[in-house]
């Protein structure tokens, strides 16, 4: 891990990505999209997080042992989430 | 033997954490690692908290394409004006605790004072605004096991809606109240001048905690408040 201070300029940039894009998602949610609102909103949400751990929680600058830690939960829950949806998928071709 | 320069030089002896000798811990090679071994492990923390939440989370989705319009409806009580400005305000606290890290990097007290100061204040309004919601649910006795009373033929499963809102953003908010008092040992500790740019890494490991709570939220915000807005 390098431990230079980021810019404030960097923050500040970050900040006015993520309000960006917290008046994209709500104005899309007015838009009748159907399927596509789930996968708006999800997107969005996954671009901000990605900002904040990448440059608020400084994964930019960080070893990339800790990457291995970020990466392994988002995995697991991805996992998690199939492992399910393929249940509740499936289940109605039993009857 | 290893010997290094001393990790705070203005750290008086005996403070908590680390040791009190003023030097990284024998364990490490040096201070640089000592860091890295911090934030690594504190990451695995956070991923045990992504699998935490995640759980909730899958609950929620599972419970979302069973009853699809049940909880459509559900999610339409919901203030979305509360829920976009609280967001709002989650994000500037961020801002505010990354700039608060920064500080205390580059060994600006006063600086470091302000931003935790100006965190904790706006982690206040973001549970008062919740608890505001809250009552409001109470008053709209759509509460469930409180006189949940919902008007058509989902009101059965609307309470699944609102039984997972409250546990998800309840547990969200008993998360925030651990950072506040976090924060306030962080302001404690800086007033004892126990930062330097060479250690605070209880500032950078409360900052990702702080920060992690922002990311659980952003997930939080379009599931509960904003899918299904126009179905």
């Amino acid at each position: 891990m390098t431990h230079q201070a980021e810019s404030t300029g960097r923050y500040l940039a970050t900040f006015l990505m993520l309000m960006l894009l917290l008046v994209m998602t709500v104005a899309a949610s007015f838009i009748h999209l159907g399927a596509l609102n789930w996968v708006a909103a999800i997107t969005i949400a996954i671009l901000k997080a990605c900002l904040i751990a990448y440059y608020f929680m400084h994964l930019r600058t960080t070893a990339r042992l800790t990457w291995m830690a970020a990466v392994a939960g988002c995995v697991m829950l991805i996992i998690l989430a199939s492992l399910i949806l393929a249940d509740s998928w499936t289940r109605p071709w039993l009857s | 033997m290893h010997t290094a320069p001393p990790l705070n030089p203005r750290r008086k002896p005996g403070r908590w954490p680390l040791s009190d000798t003023g030097v990284h811990d024998h364990q490490f090679d040096d201070a640089l690692q000592q860091r890295d071994a911090t934030s690594l492990g504190f990451w695995i923390f956070l991923s045990t908290e992504v699998m935490f939440f995640g759980g909730l989370f899958a609950a929620y989705v599972l419970y979302r394409n069973a009853y699809t319009s049940a909880f459509a409806e559900a999610s339409r009580h919901l203030d979305i004006r509360w829920g976009t400005v609280n967001t709002g305000v989650l994000l500037l606290s961020s801002l505010c605790m990354a700039l608060a890290v920064q500080s205390a990097q580059l060994g600006k007290q006063l600086r470091l004072l302000a931003y935790l100061a100006a965190t904790f204040s706006l982690g206040c309004v973001f549970l008062a605004i919740k608890f505001m919601e809250y009552g409001e649910k109470f008053h709209e006795h759509l509460v469930p096991g409180f006189d949940f009373a919902l008007p058509g033929p989902n009101a059965t499963h609307a309470q699944l809606f609102f039984i997972l809102y409250f546990i998800m953003t309840g547990v969200h908010a008993l998360h925030m109240v651990v950072g506040l008092c976090l924060i306030l040992v962080l302001m404690g500790m800086a007033l004892a001048d126990s930062f330097s740019p060479e250690y605070h890494t209880p500032v950078e490991t409360i900052g990702l905690y702080w920060h992690f709570v922002d990311i659980v939220w952003v997930f939080l915000f379009p599931l509960l408040y904003l899918v299904d807005r126009t179905s």
